[in-house]
C-alpha cells in the first residue's frame, strides 16, 4: 500500500485523475444513503419474499404451482428465457462492441456485465426450482456415482447445465479481469485500512506494469471474442430446448435467431434502463452522455425490428408450411384464451418503440426509460406467449388444457426480482461501476471529443450534495 | 522472470530506480531511449493499457493466446470424450437412435470448449503475471498510488546487466520526468 494516499488538490488534478475520481469516489464516500437504504430495503424484502417463496415449494412440491399436464412448463421456465435474455446484452454489449472498437461501450460494459452475472443468477435458479427433487440437480453433472449412471446427454436439461455453467463462469471470469485494474485504483484511493485491504485482496496486487496490461489485454479480448459466440450458443440452445419437444409452434427454423435477437433485445433494455436511473443517481451525465442514449436507443430499435421479423417468420413459416397444428396454434395465438399474450407482446414490444425513429426520443432519458420498461414487459409477454400457447393445445383434444399462474408462481417472480436487485445494489454500492480506465485509455488515444466540463463534474457535485 | 526477486537468496538492496512522467508520450519516449541506452530489464507502470508500450520494452509473448488455443482444445476433447465414453459406458436405447449422436453432443462439446479456452486463457494470464501478489516493493515507493490515477512510471530493475544507481538517476532525469527515486527492495512480507 502506498504512504501517500492523498487525492491531489484540484489545480494540479488531471481530466484522467477526475474521470477516475467521478467513478472511484461513488464506493469510497458514498453520496446517496438514504436513496440506497431505501432500495435496498425494498430489495431486501423481495429477497425475503424469494425465500419464502422457494421454500413453500419446497414443502409442499411443484403442486403449490399452477403446472399440470399438458401445460408442465410454466412461468418458470418462461422466466428463464426472459432472464437470460436480459443478460445476454451485458456480454454483447461489453464483449462485441470491444472488439469492434467501440470506445463509447465503456461507460457502460461495467454495470452491464454486473446485470448479466446477477440475471443470469436468477435464470439458473429457475430450472433447479422447477426441478421435482431440486436438492439432486447435481445428478445434472457427470460425476462418477457409485450406481454407474450418467447424465442423459443427449437430453437439451443436461444441455442447459453446461450452458448456464459455461455463460456463469466465462460471464464472471470477464467482468472480474475487467474490474481488477480499477480495483486497484480503489486500493490506492481508500483511506481507512478495511477499504485498502478489501479492494487490495480483491485488486490481486494489480499495479498497471506495461507487461501486465498487454497479457491482460491478449486474454481479454480473447475472451470477449470467444464470449459472442458463447452468447449465440446459449440462447439458440434455449430455441433447441423448444424445437426438441414435438408441440405445434416450436418447430421453426428460424427459432434460434430470433430468440438470440429478442434476447438481445430485452438486454438492451434493461441496459437503457439502469443506464438512465445511474446516470441520474449519480450525476454521471458526464459518463454516460446523451450520446449514449442515443445509441442505446438505436440497438434498442434495430435488435426491435429484427425481432419483429421473427414474428412475421413465425406466421409466415406457418401459413407456408400449411400443417394443420401449427395453423390452430397460430390462431390459438391470435384469439385464443391467452390471446392477451400475443397482442400483449405485440403492443409493449413494437408499438412505443416506433417512437425511437425519432432522435428526440432516444435523446430523451424518461421516454427511453418508459419505451424500455414496455419492452422488458413486452419480453416477458412474448416468452409466455411462446411456451403456453404451445402447449395448453397440442394435438389431441384430450390432451387440451388451462394454465394459470399460482399465487407462489408470482410471488417467487417478485422475489427473483430480490435475488437480482440485492447484489446489484451492493455492487454499485461497494465496486467501481463505470470502467474508468477504459475510459481513460480512450481520452488518450483522442477516440471521443471529451468536451472540458464546463459545470463542475459529477464528483465534485456530488461532494457538494454529500 | 523480469523483475528482480524481492527477497530470498538473490536479495538486493535496491529494486531498482523509478522515473515519474506526466504523459503517456513522455513514458513511451523515455522507454525508447532506455532500450536505446541498452537497458534491458525495465518496466513501464501505466492507469491503463497504453498502446505499443510493452512491444517498447520488448514484450512478444504469445502464450496467452497459446494457452487459450491449448484450453479450446482440451475442452472439446473432454466434452466430446465425456459424452462418447458415458454413452457408450452405459447405452440407452432410446427408439433406435444412436448411441454416439455428434448432432446431439456438439453443444456440450462447444461449450466445455469456451469454458477452457476462457479459463486457460485468464489463468495463463495470471499465472504469467505472477498475480495475485498482494505484496510488492513498488507499493512502498512515493506516490506510486498514482500510477492507477495519471501518472506513469518507468522503472529500471537492479538486476540489470548494467545497472548503476547514480548513472540511472542521472540519465533518467535527463529524460525530463516529474521525479526519480530509488525503490528499496521489501524486507520480506509486512
Amino acid at each position: 500500500m502506498a504512504q501517500d494516499v492523498s487525492i491531489r488538490t484540484a489545480s494540479s488534478r488531471s481530466r484522467y485523475a477526475e474521470i477516475t475520481q467521478e467513478v472511484v469516489g461513488i464506493p469510497l464516500s458514498y453520496p446517496r444513503w438514504r436513496n440506497w437504504w431505501i432500495c435496498f430495503g425494498i430489495a431486501l424484502a423481495l429477497l425475503l419474499l424469494f425465500f419464502v417463496s422457494a421454500g413453500v415449494l419446497f414443502w409442499n412440491g411443484v403442486g403449490v404451482w399452477g403446472n399440470n399436464i399438458p401445460v408442465n412448463w410454466g412461468i418458470a421456465i418462461s422466466n428463464y428465457v426472459w432472464w437470460l435474455g436480459i443478460g445476454h446484452a451485458g456480454t454483447l454489449i461489453s464483449a462485441m462492441l470491444l472488439l469492434l472498437n467501440q470506445p463509447w461501450r465503456n461507460a457502460l460494459n461495467r454495470f452491464a456485465e454486473a446485470m448479466t452475472l446477477f440475471a443470469v443468477t436468477c435464470a439458473g435458479l429457475y430450472p433447479i426450482l422447477h426441478l421435482g427433487r431440486p436438492w439432486r440437480f447435481y445428478w445434472m453433472a457427470p460425476y462418477p456415482n457409485t450406481m454407474n449412471i450418467w447424465p442423459q446427454f443427449r437430453s437439451p436439461l443436461t444441455w442447459d447445465f453446461f450452458a448456464v455453467l459455461t455463460y456463469l463462469t466465462v460471464s464472471i471470469l470477464f467482468w472480474y479481469i475487467g474490474t481488477a485494474p480499477d480495483l486497484a485504483a480503489s486500493r490506492d484511493r481508500a483511506r481507512a485500512r478495511f477499504w485498502q485491504v478489501f479492494y487490495g485482496i480483491l485488486a490481486l496486487g494489480w499495479r498497471g506494469s506495461a507487461i501486465h496490461w498487454a497479457r491482460w489485454r491478449q486474454a481479454y479480448r480473447l475472451t470477449a471474442a470467444i464470449a459472442v459466440p458463447l452468447v449465440v450458443s446459449v440462447h439458440s440452445e434455449i430455441s433447441l430446448l423448444f424445437a426438441a419437444g414435438p408441440i405445434p409452434g416450436w418447430n421453426s427454423t428460424v427459432f434460434p435467431p430470433y430468440f438470440v435477437l429478442g434476447a438481445a433485445f430485452s438486454g438492451f433494455a434493461v441496459v437503457s434502463m439502469i443506464a438512465i436511473v445511474l446516470r441520474r443517481a449519480f450525476y454521471l451525465q458526464n459518463l454516460v452522455t446523451t450520446r449514449h442514449l442515443d445509441l442505446l436507443g438505436k440497438l434498442l430499435l434495430a435488435t426491435g425490428l429484427m425481432t419483429a421479423y421473427g414474428y412475421i417468420i413465425e406466421i409466415y413459416a406457418a401459413y407456408y408450411g400449411g400443417e394443420r397444428y401449427e395453423m390452430e396454434t397460430l390462431w390459438d395465438r391470435f384469439t385464443g384464451v391467452y390471446a392477451f399474450s400475443y397482442w400483449g407482446a405485440i403492443a409493449c414490444n413494437f408499438v412505443p418503440l416506433q417512437l425511437l425513429w425519432l432522435r428526440g426520443a432516444r435523446t430523451s432519458p424518461f421516454l427511453l426509460f418508459v419505451i424500455s420498461l414496455s419492452v422488458a414487459v413486452g419480453m416477458w409477454f412474448e416468452r409466455y406467449m411462446l411456451l403456453v400457447t404451445g402447449l395448453y393445445k397440442d394435438y389431441l383434444p384430450s390432451s387440451w388444457g388451462l394454465y394459470d399462474v399460482s399465487i407462489w408462481e408470482w410471488t417467487l417472480y417478485a422475489g427473483m426480482m430480490g435475488v437480482f436487485f440485492v447484489p446489484f445494489l451492493l455492487l454499485i454500492r461497494f465496486l467501481p461501476m463505470i470502467s474508468a480506465f477504459e475510459v481513460k485509455e480512450t481520452l488518450y488515444e483522442g477516440k471521443v471529443q471529451h468536451s472540458p466540463s464546463v459545470e463542475r463534474t459529477g464528483a465534485e457535485r456530488i461532494s457538494g450534495h454529500a | 522472470m523480469r523483475e528482480p526477486r524481492a527477497y530470498g537468496e538473490t536479495l538486493q538492496e535496491l529494486y531498482g530506480v523509478m522515473a515519474e512522467f506526466k504523459s503517456p508520450d513522455a513514458l513511451k519516449q523515455a522507454v525508447h531511449q532506455a532500450r536505446m541506452r541498452g537497458y534491458r530489464r525495465l518496466d513501464a507502470f501505466t492507469p491503463f493499457p497504453v498502446e505499443g508500450l510493452a512491444e517498447e520494452i520488448g514484450f512478444s509473448d504469445w502464450r496467452v493466446p497459446l494457452a487459450t488455443l491449448a484450453g479450446g482444445a482440451f475442452g472439446t476433447g473432454l466434452g466430446y470424450g465425456m459424452q462418447v465414453y458415458t454413452n457408450l459406458n452405459y447405452p440407452l436405447n432410446v427408439g433406435g437412435r444412436p448411441i454416439v449422436a455428434p448432432s446431439a453432443f456438439m453443444l456440450i462439446t462447444f461449450e466445455l470448449l469456451v469454458l477452457f479456452a476462457v479459463v486457460f486463457g485468464i489463468g495463463a494470464m495470471l499465472i504469467l503475471n505472477r498475480l495475485p501478489r498482494l505484496h510488492h516493493p513498488l507499493f512502498g515507493a512515493d506516490r506510486f498510488d498514482t500510477a492507477s490515477l495519471d501518472q506513469f512510471f518507468l522503472v529500471i530493475f537492479s538486476d540489470d546487466e548494467k545497472f548503476d544507481a547514480r548513472h540511472i538517476q542521472n540519465f533518467l532525469w535527463s529524460l525530463g520526468p516529474e521525479r526519480v527515486q530509488t525503490v528499496p527492495s521489501a524486507g520480506g512480507p509486512g
